[in-house]
């Protein structure tokens, strides 16, 4: 992406940021424990976590931040944070 | 035509001529006569502009930030404790690359509080990204606001300026001016048309967040701009004199210079007294020269060396302080000058409003030539 003179931006421009590259931790997805309540989804400040044809939730993890909050509120502790090696 | 008249009134006449559409600011000594006479010409339709009342410098230049993005030509002025509460708003405007004029009419910064000149005000924000001008009389003072539209006006600069004139000692200060006209005012400087601004019709935001992917980058091209514009004020300048006779196509021009031994090197109107002295020390056969800094942002560092490469010693006088360090103009030109062996002395000098006399500049020439320098010149050591 070039430069705008001013960091000038027209609408949807946010998508631009990729804030995975924030990330100290990686939120792991069980799909064995998973019971598809969606919690995750819901709860996911960066509105990140989408659910598939087959009803599996799937984080991006371009835009990931590593918050935690989908692995804390998990009901069936299906999401584990491991630390990332960049 | 030619007039004689407060220089703060000189401004606000070259103010009107270049046609702010925008102008918001909040009085503040002694800026105050420019934004006054502002208002009046508003209030008595001489300015179709519409004059935004604020109760703070904070939003005044806030207020010149939204109108310039959405594509306004803009004005404001302050001073001193004024512009250190913009200091915020100073570097969004720079990095949102908007081309507001704002008028310094320099003063010292508390605390202790001061309502006299000094530059420490202006040079406080030399890191803001915005250009600087330092005129050294009325004259120039008027003929740079011309000059700093067209400059920050033209796509490839796209920057703010500050036009720095002393206050008091030319805000003050009657003295005669040159003042154009609409019809040449309108010939040297075309409407502001930004390709892009504010349209609710046609969204977009401006100085949005930079990732640290990003934001490095942002930051360089900036500078790049900031740096590049040099060429731009060159060629203003240029066409200023082609249109009206006086030259700005220099950012720094010399007084006597050629055969110097002693350079002093001066910003404003200090520059103005040194000339005189240099007259009179001339006449008794010391080989003293100036150089005048007209543009401190961007630093015209190769203007510079080229001109004091013939000197023996440079004497640099800095109506500032970096506090912990030195004087910001002798700092820079020992930057620009690492390498050579002509020798810089600093000197701090009439901060606060502590008037600058014709012996003061010959004591300092004495000083330099002795190789005393970076010292606060003329402390009253009584009550120290």
């Amino acid at each position: 992406m070039a430069l705008a003179v001013g960091c000038r931006a027209r609408p949807g421009k946010a998508r631009d940021n990729k804030t995975g590259s924030w990330r100290v931790f990686k939120p792991s997805f069980d799909h064995e424990k998973c019971t598809q309540c969606g919690t995750c989804k819901t709860i996911c400040p960066e509105g990140c976590i989408s659910e598939d044809t087959d009803g599996k939730f799937i984080p991006d993890y371009q835009y990931c931040k590593g918050c935690g909050l989908c692995a804390e509120e998990c009901p069936g502790e299906a999401i584990t944070m491991k630390q990332e090696e960049k | 035509m030619l007039e004689i008249t407060e220089g703060s009134l000189a401004v606000a006449e070259a103010v009107r001529l270049c046609r702010p559409q925008v102008i918001a600011a909040y009085p503040i000594t002694p800026q105050t006569h420019i934004v006054e006479a502002l208002a009046d010409m508003v209030a008595n339709c001489k300015l179709d502009a519409d004059y935004i009342t604020v109760e703070s410098e904070f939003s005044a230049l806030s207020a010149c930030l939204g109108a310039s993005a959405a594509g306004s030509r803009t004005y404001s002025a302050t001073t001193s404790q004024g512009l250190a509460l913009m200091f915020e708003v100073c570097f969004n405007v720079a990095g949102m690359r908007l081309p507001i004029i704002m008028t310094i009419a320099n003063r010292a910064l508390g605390a202790p509080l001061s309502i006299w000149n000094d530059q420490q005000d202006s040079i406080s924000l030399r890191d803001s990204g915005w250009l600087q001008f330092y005129a050294e009389d009325n004259q120039e003072a008027t003929d740079l606001h011309y000059i700093a539209y067209r400059v920050c006006e033209d796509p490839a600069v796209a920057l703010p300026a500050f036009v720095c004139f002393d206050g008091f000692i030319l805000s003050h200060t009657y003295e005669p001016v040159e003042q154009l006209n609409q019809a040449d005012v309108d010939k040297y400087l075309p409407k502001f048309a930004p390709k892009e601004r504010l349209d609710a019709a046609d969204p977009i935001s401006f100085g949005m967040y930079a990732t640290p992917e990003y934001y490095h980058e942002f930051r360089y091209a900036h500078d790049k701009a900031l740096k590049d514009s040099a060429a731009v004020i060159k060629k203003a300048g240029e066409e200023f004199k082609k249109l009206f006779g006086r030259d700005y196509g220099a950012m720094v021009e010399g007084y006597l210079l050629d055969d110097a031994e002693t350079v002093i090197v001066a910003m404003g109107s200090i520059c103005g007294t040194t000339k005189d002295a240099i007259d009179e020390m001339r006449a008794t056969g010391k080989k003293v020269g100036l150089l005048k800094v007209r543009v401190f942002r961007p630093f015209p560092s190769e203007e510079l060396s080229k001109a004091l490469a013939g000197a023996k010693r440079i004497a640099v006088l800095d109506k500032n302080i970096s506090l912990g360090s030195k004087g910001a103009l002798a700092l820079e030109i020992r930057d620009a000058l690492y390498g050579s062996r002509v020798s810089v002395f600093g000197y701090i000098i009439g901060l606060g409003g502590r008037d600058v006399r014709k012996k003061d500049i010959k004591e300092i020439v004495a000083l330099a030539e002795k190789g005393q320098g970076d010292i606060f010149y003329g402390l009253r050591k009584e009550v120290l």
